[in-house]
């Protein structure tokens, strides 16, 4: 093949703008203008409003101002709700990352300064809506009054895991707030929220699904899978990525970032895409809201994008100073949802500074009472308190088959002759 | 009672199945207005609806990822995999999800769905169309594994596998649709009108799942086999006169250990067959459960008659599947040992 005169190949891999050490410079993003999208009617088609998938819907403004036709009507006692929702969001992350590296637990996922992403959508959705979200999720059960020691013991494994000590930390599941199970394979929930949506649809019932998963997860195959099948029967569904920029250490180029948007995925399937900043929890709101009453109308799926940025490392395994520039985080031009909501209540003169630190301590204290609570029950590794060993056999199958019955009987034979606790 | 085809079967345990339980649903590529590329699903969109029976996009994991969206609603999906060959984009949602989805939630949420596909070879099928995936499956905790051999059993099977509340994959021997296969390629196909166990009833009945069921009782060894290899192995007993006792596994899990720890403490000699391959195949996993529990019975070591750990291949098939010549070795290597 060599000689035959024609230009040499080259293999282009992405690189991310700014890695350790680099000065980061976000002056040439063009941060969009807040209240300028139009919002098109819930019956619309696909093709008509294929432009959402390449503008960014926005409502909150530099001064905290909620402006244009998506900023919603919702009370201040529904916004300082929000508000504290995300608050205690962030220091029950901030604690439970603690927890693992004082030896509590082997593993945790903050979800820092993407709050507003699942606080958002869970005050969107109706309560029995059925969710399938990734392990970054945890708002959602927080904004539906989950109770936090439920979460505690879960990420503990202790005695009082209702999963009993099964899932690694944050893999919750949560059958009564309309929760599914957290899998920590990726993306595998996408077509399962379709396949429930459609469930809901032969059923004639009126609840929708939701999922979520990151954008480096809308590579998996199961999201082209998931996109496919809600088109084709039209689920009703709102499928959502949170674009958050960082893949572990791998950035939104190695999902495709460099070429296209996300939401621009919605395209080639024929169903409703939207781009939205992620860090603007009305915006958010108001997206879901659309997509909700849409797939409520019988207009079939919308996939939302929803921009932000993961403040922190992927979990408590990565340092991601060793792989991004620390100045990102600050220099972020689409700011923190916390303090941008918290801006819009001040400056309707729904909140001020002293409240908001009220609400910190308030948050810290409840976090702290419960977590106490949570560890009477025991901590993952102390040996003590945790479920008994048969239960590891339980719930393979509805009932115990013999083979199991009998590896148990092994396992508890194999324990007694060394001498171990039963 | 009706004569049927094991297709037969499997479309009236559907049928039954759909008329009982309107949480049924049928989904699989080509199985809505078509009734299927084998046609086990024919009629039943026409009977019940376009929104319980339906084709879906060529996409198995897909498929399965709704299925198990679909059972966590609380549905019943009956998904078909076209071929068995077919099933790996699939296997992370059956694997990872559909398995474990019980464990995972400590009953939060189940996956009681039941994934038909039709499995095997020795129908010219090439290495597309031919595997045995078994060994695949009854690897994974948390899945049930069930491969029928008769129209009786493959209904009575299929309809226990749709009300059981956890995952079953429900293997087809496609090679034994129509009618019994004696292992001899070049002679006339029979009809299962001839065999006893085609005398299906109309209506519902259960073969519960992990029981065996010993096709013929025997002295001088035990054979174990499963699927089209059940019908391969009878007719090999029978035409040289071998006192043989012949085991249809017809659930590999949960397994039916005590059926054949029984037979070998009688016989002392046991073979183990199927047209999957050999090397970490379900034969292996019998033969070393055989070994552990029944080694001072054992007068010669089990004999694994299986296909060659090659792909399927297409021209070769008869030289690869495991027939009457392969059977013929092993026998007299289990006889005088």
């Amino acid at each position: 093949m060599r000689g035959r005169n024609l230009p040499r190949l080259s293999l282009h891999v992405p690189e991310p703008r700014f890695r350790p050490g680099d000065a980061v410079d976000f002056t040439d993003f063009a941060v969009p203008v807040a209240g300028a999208q139009a919002r098109p009617d819930i019956s619309a088609g696909a093709r008509e409003i294929s432009g959402f998938a390449y503008e960014m819907i926005r409502v909150l403004d530099d001064a905290g101002r909620a402006i244009g036709p998506w900023a919603p009507s919702l009370s201040s006692d529904r916004l300082r709700n929000m508000l504290r929702q995300m608050v205690l969001l962030r220091i029950f992350d901030d604690r439970f990352f603690r927890a693992q590296r004082q030896g509590k637990t082997s593993f945790y996922m903050k979800s820092t300064g993407e709050e507003a992403t699942s606080i958002g959508a869970a005050h969107a959705l109706h309560d029995d809506d059925m969710c399938f979200p990734s392990y970054r999720q945890q708002g959602l059960l927080i904004a539906r009054g989950y109770p936090l020691i439920e979460m505690m013991c879960q990420i503990y494994s202790n005695s009082g895991d209702h999963l009993k000590g099964r899932q690694l930390p944050v893999m919750y599941s949560a059958a009564e707030k309309s929760f599914f199970s957290i899998s920590g394979n990726l993306t595998t929930q996408y077509p399962q929220a379709v396949g429930w949506a459609m469930g809901s649809a032969i059923k004639g019932d009126t609840r929708i699904a939701a999922a979520w998963c990151g954008e480096g997860s809308t590579a998996e195959g199961d999201f082209h899978s998931a996109l496919t099948f809600a088109a084709v029967y039209r689920a009703p569904v709102v499928l959502n990525i949170i674009n958050n920029q960082w893949a572990i250490s791998s950035f939104s180029g190695f999902a495709g970032a460099e070429s296209t948007t996300f939401a621009a995925r919605a395209i080639g399937y024929g169903i409703a895409g939207l781009r939205v900043d992620g860090n603007d929890i009305l915006a958010v709101y108001a997206a879901t809201e659309w997509a909700a009453e849409r797939a409520r109308a019988g207009h079939g799926p919308t996939l939302i994008e929803h921009f932000t940025y993961r403040a922190e490392g992927h979990s408590t395994s990565d340092d991601p100073s060793r792989y991004r520039a620390a100045e990102e985080r600050t220099l972020w031009p689409l700011g923190d949802p916390i303090v941008r909501l918290k801006q819009h209540l001040i400056m309707m003169g729904e909140w001020d500074d002293e409240r908001h630190e009220a609400l910190e301590k308030e948050c810290v204290a409840t976090v702290r009472e419960i977590a106490r609570e949570a560890e009477a029950k025991g901590v993952l590794g102390d040996g003590l308190r945790h479920h008994s060993f048969e239960t590891m056999f339980e719930d393979v199958f509805e009932e115990l088959p013999a083979h199991l019955r009998e590896q148990r009987d092994q396992m508890i034979a194999e324990r007694e002759a060394a001498g171990l606790k039963l | 009672m009706t004569s049927m085809t094991m297709l037969q079967a499997i479309n009236s345990a559907l049928d039954v199945m759909m008329s009982r339980d309107p949480d049924v649903v049928v989904l699989g590529e080509d199985v809505g207005y078509f009734g299927g590329v084998f046609k086990a699903t024919q009629g039943l969109q026409a009977k019940y609806g376009k929104t319980r029976v339906f084709d879906t996009p060529i996409n198995e994991g897909g498929i399965i990822g709704v299925a198990v969206g679909m059972a966590a609603y609380g549905l019943r999906p009956v998904p078909e995999i076209q071929f068995a060959d077919y099933i790996y984009p699939a296997f992370d949602q059956l694997v990872s999800e559909a398995a474990r989805l019980r464990y995972r939630s400590a009953g939060d949420f189940t996956a009681p769905l039941t994934v038909r596909s039709p499995m095997g070879g020795g129908i010219f099928g090439g290495q597309t169309h031919s595997q045995s995936p078994e060994g695949i499956f009854t690897h994974v905790a948390g899945l049930k594994t069930v491969i029928p051999s008769t129209p009786y059993d493959a209904k009575g099977l299929l309809i226990a596998s749709i009300e059981d509340n956890d995952p079953v994959i429900f293997l087809e021997p496609k090679r034994i649709y129509n009618g019994p296969f004696d292992g001899h390629y070049d002679r006339p196909v029979k009809s299962w009108a001839q065999h006893p166990a085609s005398d299906v009833p109309d209506g519902h009945y259960v073969v519960p799942l992990g029981k065996a069921a010993i096709v013929r009782e025997g002295e001088d060894l035990t054979i174990i086999a499963y699927g089209t290899m059940v019908h391969v192995v009878a007719a090999f007993a029978e035409e040289n006169g071998i006192d043989a006792e012949i085991i249809d596994l017809r659930t590999l899990v949960p397994l039916d250990i005590d059926t054949i720890t029984a037979s070998v403490e009688k016989t002392g000699r046991c073979m183990v067959v199927h047209e999957a391959t050999r090397t970490g195949g379900f034969g292996a996993e019998i033969a070393a459960e055989i070994q552990e529990r029944c080694f001072y019975a054992l007068e010669a070591p089990v004999q694994r008659v299986t296909g060659w750990d090659t792909p399927y291949p297409h021209a070769l098939e008869w030289a690869y599947f495991p027939g009457p010549v392969r059977l013929t070795q092993a026998y007299k290597k289990l006889m005088e040992a």
